[in-house]
């Protein structure tokens, strides 16, 4: 609640006060209308519900994304069993990913097999781009969702796997929705989340949207052969990702110019060779 | 949006739960969220209340607590709270900050009114 006026119940804000919600709410705060607390009957005599004589509480304690995550460590184990190293790409729209998963893959060569997940609301742009490289891909469609799920990746792992395409000792890459909020929360079963932010956003992203950020352990700075025409301090934007996420480290890169692909493909093939391949259980 | 996905998430570990123990009904959800967790609480609760028709839940109240959010800030190398990702710790300034409590979001506890489905 804001403490200047008092507004406002969740974090939403408008000019730093809290929104005021104009729909009515269920709330459990206890309303006027309330009747008079009566006693219960048999054991349950604490947090009684209003107007109820049998009411009970059951205990849940469960996280709600519980069920994302069991199938996230499922993914994961399966994943590990293949040896594969997993990448979750997140951006805002039009950072360059799927630009940057093609070169990525052109440059990566015949180092290891290579997949790829798409995930977008509509079309089968991505995949087409990625499949005229060589690589398999897989596109999900996600309709009016925001995020990919790990349940759908297991679905698109099953897809590469019914054409055996999802490989053993090499990348799968997933290109998630491009949205910097949303996907932050699920897990998908990958090694790493890779945040791409290219030079023509604003380098105070890291802030607007610190969920993403944190989530992140590796930051791409795209486009960065635009830097001349552009305002972009980039020791800024690094400064303002590393507010939210201490250490973060950091590629800068240009799939046009090619200048930092290097390292980026370096970074990759360490991940690589770090998998340790676990049979599965 | 993803509120609205994990409203479903919500309402499904609630229904699962009450069907589980003979509900009638579902009075009360309680869920506690963090301040430091990636989700807007009053759209959860807006969006758990659209997806609970229809289901033992329709009529619940929707509780939110919150639960502050922490973090361990190495500088300091004391625990503190945080306000918000993105912000310094509020002793020394820095960033050298590791959240230690505040970013979950769960569902604590329902009421229910045990006997057959109205």
């Amino acid at each position: 609640m804001c403490v200047t006026c008092g507004c406002g119940g969740g974090d939403a804000q408008i000019d730093g006060h809290g929104m005021r919600y104009a729909r009515p709410r269920r709330s459990a705060a206890a309303p006027a209308s309330t009747p008079a607390f009566r006693p219960a009957h048999g054991t349950l005599d604490a947090r009684h519900a209003p107007g109820t004589s049998e009411a009970q509480i059951l205990r849940i304690e469960q996280d709600i994304l519980s069920d994302n995550d069991a199938q996230a460590n499922a993914n994961r184990e399966r994943f590990g069993a293949r040896g594969l190293f997993v990448l979750n790409f997140v951006s805002s729209p039009g950072s360059g990913k799927t630009t940057l998963l093609v070169d990525t893959i052109r440059r990566w060569g015949t180092q290891t097999p290579v997949a790829v997940v798409e995930g977008d609301q509509q079309t089968a742009f991505d995949a087409e781009r990625i499949r005229a490289t060589g690589a398999a891909a897989v596109q999900i469609n996600t309709g009016k969702g925001c995020h990919l799920d790990a349940h759908m990746v297991a679905q698109a792992a099953d897809q590469l796997d019914a054409k055996a395409q999802l490989p053993s000792d090499g990348l799968l890459l997933i290109e998630n929705v491009g949205n910097l909020v949303c996907p932050a929360a699920f897990d998908l079963g990958e090694a790493h989340k890779v945040v791409i932010l290219s030079v023509t956003e604003g380098e105070d992203k890291p802030l607007k949207y610190p969920d993403m950020f944190r989530a992140a352990d590796l930051l791409l700075i795209s486009k960065i052969d635009l830097l001349p025409h552009l305002d972009f301090d980039v020791d800024l934007a690094v400064r303002y990702a590393r507010q939210v996420r201490p250490e973060l480290p950091v590629i800068r890169l240009s799939t046009r110019s090619g200048e930092g692909c290097d390292a980026w493909q370096a970074w990759l093939a360490a991940g690589v060779a770090a998998v340790t391949k676990v049979p599965a259980a | 949006m993803h509120e609205l996905s994990l409203a479903e998430r919500v309402i499904g570990i609630v229904e699962g739960a009450a069907r589980k123990a003979g509900a009638r009904r579902v009075t009360r959800i309680a869920l506690e969220i963090g301040a430091l967790a990636h989700v807007e609480a009053e759209t959860l609760q807006y969006c758990c209340e659209v997806v609970s028709r229809g289901t033992l839940a329709e009529t619940a109240s929707i509780e939110v607590q919150r639960r502050p959010g922490r973090a361990w800030c190495e500088t300091c190398a004391a625990e503190v709270e945080l306000e918000q990702i993105g912000m310094p710790c509020p002793d020394c300034a820095g960033f050298r900050l590791k959240v230690t409590d505040g970013d979950q979001m769960r569902v604590v506890d329902v009421v229910i009114e045990p006997g057959e489905p109205a």
